[in-house]
């Protein structure tokens, strides 16, 4: 499958997950959404260019409001990790070795730890942002502040169950390729 | 001038991400605006075809409450029937000058449609509920829905061809106006976006009675609902000791995290309705403010 194929289908199985199952199932508490369709940004491979990143993350998040009937509200937050996303890995990762070696960002090509970072902050940052956009129109702040933190939590759960079940058997790049 | 060119060469990624931003940021708060005249109709289609093959294997799994609610919905209209009643003979003659209706067989009020729900929401602070009929079918904005058991729902919002977006109870900006079944005292039924079980009612004066478990009704002054259908009993009675008025918890008789069939209910009256209140407003309070 090539790159752009693989994409696609990511794409679409992450959406349809967290459409209809994860925003179905009864929630542990009404405050938290388990949420994991950000993770296809994170998965994008390291040879889109930033351009291309925020593009298909503003795209990424708008498809996902469609769905929940919240116009933009995704779509910021998700082109903003998007933009994010190159300054972090290039923290995380020394130049030489993952970026050329790998296709894109998992445990595999950074080391468990940098990657867990690198999903950490960004969740981080993306839940904090669509949570503020939601509390400037209804909330409070302890509300707010609780819910980062477990929506966070939550989220981190499920991509190292996705990672561990689902292990991505990335190829080693060599120059034939 | 050669400067402002390298300014933008030189941070393009950021200046295109400000714009993606902000154009998000413009459809979050002009949402409404926006998505009635572009986004609806595409997209709408689109997520509604989604949402109704869903909804095809999701209504499996509910049938039987489903069924049983259809059928205690039944069994009241039973209750209705011509034939549950004896009319003894009265013999009051009235006579009534019918030069445009027959007053005996009345002239339509509401008109029902049935509906299915292909998406509905309980977990955000707007909830909205779509179903699998739209303008072709004869929904327009403004028409109540309830419940396959007469419960009050929600009101229809926005319509494209084949579906429409219902706002439920469960949305912070929703505002129905509801009575109290014995007294009839008339208040606003709103959500606080907090726990999807109870409703908030307000603007109950406290000079009248309230008990635990009194029923709550939609009123006769709704545009949209027909009066008399049930939204919930009081659960909690808070006494707002800052106004005359109480705040009441009332739990929903409608049970959102299982809907399914739908009635959408038209007010044939409803334009006129409202055009009188627009002109009598118009009528009134205009030329006072000339003077």
């Amino acid at each position: 499958m090539s790159d752009l194929v693989r994409n696609i289908v990511r794409f679409l199985a992450f959406l349809l997950v967290q459409v209809y199952v994860l925003n179905k199932v009864p929630h542990l508490h009404r405050f938290i959404t388990p949420s994991l369709y950000f993770l296809f940004i994170l998965w994008l491979p390291f040879s889109v260019n930033r351009m291309g990143l925020l593009l298909v993350g503003f795209f990424t998040g708008l498809s996902l409001d469609y769905f929940s009937m919240t116009m933009g509200l995704h779509a910021a937050a998700c082109t903003l990790i998007a933009y994010l996303r190159p300054f972090v890995i290039s923290v995380l990762t020394p130049k030489d070795s993952a970026e050329f070696n790998y296709r894109e960002p998992s445990p595999r090509a950074m080391g468990w730890t940098p990657y867990l970072v690198y999903v950490l902050i960004l969740t981080v940052f993306h839940h904090t942002y669509l949570l503020f956009l939601e509390w400037l129109q209804f909330g409070s702040l302890l509300e707010f502040l609780v819910r980062i933190v477990s929506m966070t939590g939550v989220s981190l759960l499920l991509v190292i169950t996705v990672e561990l079940l689902f292990p991505r058997k990335l190829k080693f790049r060599t120059n034939t390729a | 001038m050669r400067n402002v060119f390298l300014f933008i060469r030189r941070y393009f990624t950021l200046l295109f991400f400000l714009a993606l931003q902000g154009t998000a940021l413009w459809f979050l708060f002009t949402y409404n605006r926006f998505h009635r005249a572009v986004g609806l109709g595409m997209a709408n289609e689109i997520t509604g075809w989604t949402n109704a093959r869903y909804a095809r294997v999701d209504r499996y799994f509910h049938l039987k409450e489903e069924n049983a609610r259809v059928h205690r919905m039944n069994d009241s209209l039973l209750n209705l029937l011509h034939g549950a009643f004896l009319f003894p003979d009265t013999t009051v003659k009235s006579v009534v000058d019918t030069t445009r209706y027959d007053s005996l067989r009345g002239y339509r009020h509401y008109l029902y449609r049935d509906a299915r729900v292909v998406n509905n929401s309980v977990n955000s602070d707007r909830n909205y509920i779509q179903l699998d009929r739209g303008a072709t079918g004869g929904i327009r904005d403004n028409m109540a829905v309830v419940g396959s058991d007469g419960s009050a729902v929600g009101i229809v919002v926005n319509v494209s061809p084949h579906f429409s977006q219902v706002m439920s109870l469960l949305h912070v900006q929703n505002k129905v106006n509801a009575s109290l079944k014995g007294s009839g005292e008339f208040g606003t039924v709103e959500w606080d976006g907090k726990d999807p079980r109870f409703l908030t009612l307000r603007n109950l004066p406290k000079s009248i009675q309230v008990h635990k478990g009194d029923t709550v009704i939609t009123s006769a002054y709704s545009y949209s609902f027909p009066p008399g259908y049930l939204i919930g009993t009081i659960a909690e009675i808070v006494a707002d000791n800052s106004t005359g008025f109480y705040v009441l918890k009332v739990r929903t008789a409608a049970n959102f995290y299982n809907l399914q069939q739908v009635h959408v209910i038209e007010n044939l009256q409803r334009d006129e309705q409202v055009q009188l209140a627009e002109d009598t407003k118009k009528k009134i309070e205009e030329p006072q403010k000339q003077r």
